[in-house]
C-alpha cells in the first residue's frame, strides 16, 4: 500500500473532502437566500475538485474548480435577478411535495449506497507515473476526436438556442408580435393569454411552502 | 474502502440533488438540484477512473463530458427561465400550468 491513492491520509483527506462535498450539498437547500445557496454548491463543486486533484486527476479538478467559480458567480447573478430575498433576511423554504421529495432522494442515496456496499469493483488505481494530462490530450484529439468535436459544436448549438431562447426581439420586431394562439373550439376565443397582455396566471411566492 | 467513500458520497450527491430538484418551486433552485445531481456523477466518474480503470484516458473524457453537460444544461435553463418570466412574469413552477388546460 505505498502507492498515493491508498494511503491512510489521502483516504482521510478525501473522507473529509466528501464530506465536506456532500454537507454543502445539503446546504444547497436549506440556507436562507439564494445567493448562499449558490455558493453553497460552488463549495460542493470545489470539493469535487479538490478529490479529483487528490486522485490523480489533475487536470479535470483544477477545470472544475475554474468553471464552477464562474458558473455559480452567473448563477448568482440569475438568483439576485429573479429572488425576491437576496439578503436571507426572512426564511426562505418554497417546496411542494416535499414528503414524495424526500422519499426518492432517500430511495436514490439507499438503492445507490446498497448497490455500492453490496458490489465489489476491481482495484486498479492510475499508475503514479502515468502522465495522465497527456494521456487526455492524446485521447481527445485521438480515437476520441469525433465525441470531442461533437461536445463542441453541442456547446455551439446550446450558445445559439439560449440566444434565440433569452432575446426580447425576433428578427423582424418582438418576436411574438402579431401571433395569436388557437381557440379551444373553431372560431372560439385564443386559448389562454394573448400576447401584449401583462402578467401571468398568477405570480405567488409561498413563503413558508407547505411541508 | 476509497473508492467506497468516493461512490457513496457521489450517491449521497445524487440523492441530495434529486430532492431538490423535486421539491423546489423556483426555477433557479431546481436547477442547482439538477446541477448537484451532475456533480454527483463528475464524483463518480473521476472516482472509478482513478482507483479502478487504471487510468484509461476514457474515464477523463467521460468526465470532460459531464461537464460539457453541465454547461449545456446551465445555458439552456437560464435562457428557458429567461424566455418564461418575459411571457409570464413567472419564476416558480407552479406558475406554469397552461399546458394542463
Amino acid at each position: 500500500m505505498t502507492d498515493p491513492v491508498t494511503d491512510p491520509v489521502t483516504d482521510l483527506v478525501l473522507l473529509l473532502l466528501t464530506a465536506f462535498a456532500v454537507w454543502t450539498g445539503w446546504r444547497v437547500f436549506r440556507v436562507d437566500s439564494m445567493v448562499r445557496a449558490s455558493f453553497s454548491l460552488m463549495l460542493s463543486f470545489m470539493a469535487v475538485g479538490a478529490i479529483g486533484l487528490l486522485l490523480s486527476a489533475p487536470y479535470i479538478g483544477i477545470a472544475t474548480v475554474f468553471m464552477m467559480a464562474v458558473e455559480m458567480m452567473v448563477m448568482a447573478i440569475f438568483m439576485v435577478m429573479f429572488m425576491m430575498n437576496p439578503a436571507g433576511l426572512n426564511p426562505m423554504m418554497m417546496v411542494h411535495q416535499h414528503g414524495v421529495s424526500i422519499a426518492a432522494g432517500l430511495a436514490a442515496f439507499l438503492g445507490l449506497g446498497t448497490a455500492i456496499l453490496l458490489s465489489a469493483p476491481p482495484s486498479d488505481p492510475v499508475p503514479p507515473q502515468a502522465r495522465v494530462v497527456a494521456q487526455l490530450g492524446h485521447e481527445l484529439l485521438g480515437p476520441s476526436m469525433l465525441i470531442f468535436e461533437t461536445a463542441g459544436v453541442t456547446l455551439l448549438a446550446t450558445m445559439v438556442g439560449a440566444v434565440i431562447l433569452s432575446s426580447r426581439q425576433g428578427r423582424h420586431g418582438a418576436a411574438d408580435e402579431g401571433s395569436r394562439p388557437p381557440g379551444l373550439t373553431a372560431g372560439g376565443a385564443p386559448a389562454g393569454r394573448t400576447p401584449g397582455e401583462e402578467g401571468g396566471p398568477g405570480h405567488h411566492h409561498h413563503h413558508g411552502g407547505h411541508g | 474502502m476509497t473508492l467506497t467513500i468516493v461512490l457513496l458520497g457521489a450517491a449521497a450527491l445524487i440523492g441530495l440533488g434529486l430532492y431538490g430538484a423535486l421539491s423546489q418551486q423556483s426555477f433557479v433552485m431546481l436547477m442547482m438540484g439538477l446541477e448537484l445531481m451532475l456533480n454527483g456523477a463528475l464524483l463518480a466518474t473521476i472516482g472509478f477512473w482513478a482507483l479502478a480503470l487504471g487510468g484509461m484516458p476514457e474515464g477523463q473524457l467521460l468526465a470532460i463530458i459531464v461537464m460539457a453537460v453541465m454547461a449545456v444544461e446551465m445555458a439552456i435553463g437560464f435562457a428557458l427561465i429567461v424566455a418564461v418570466y418575459r411571457k409570464r412574469q413567472a419564476d416558480m413552477t407552479e406558475s406554469l400550468g397552461t399546458l394542463k388546460h
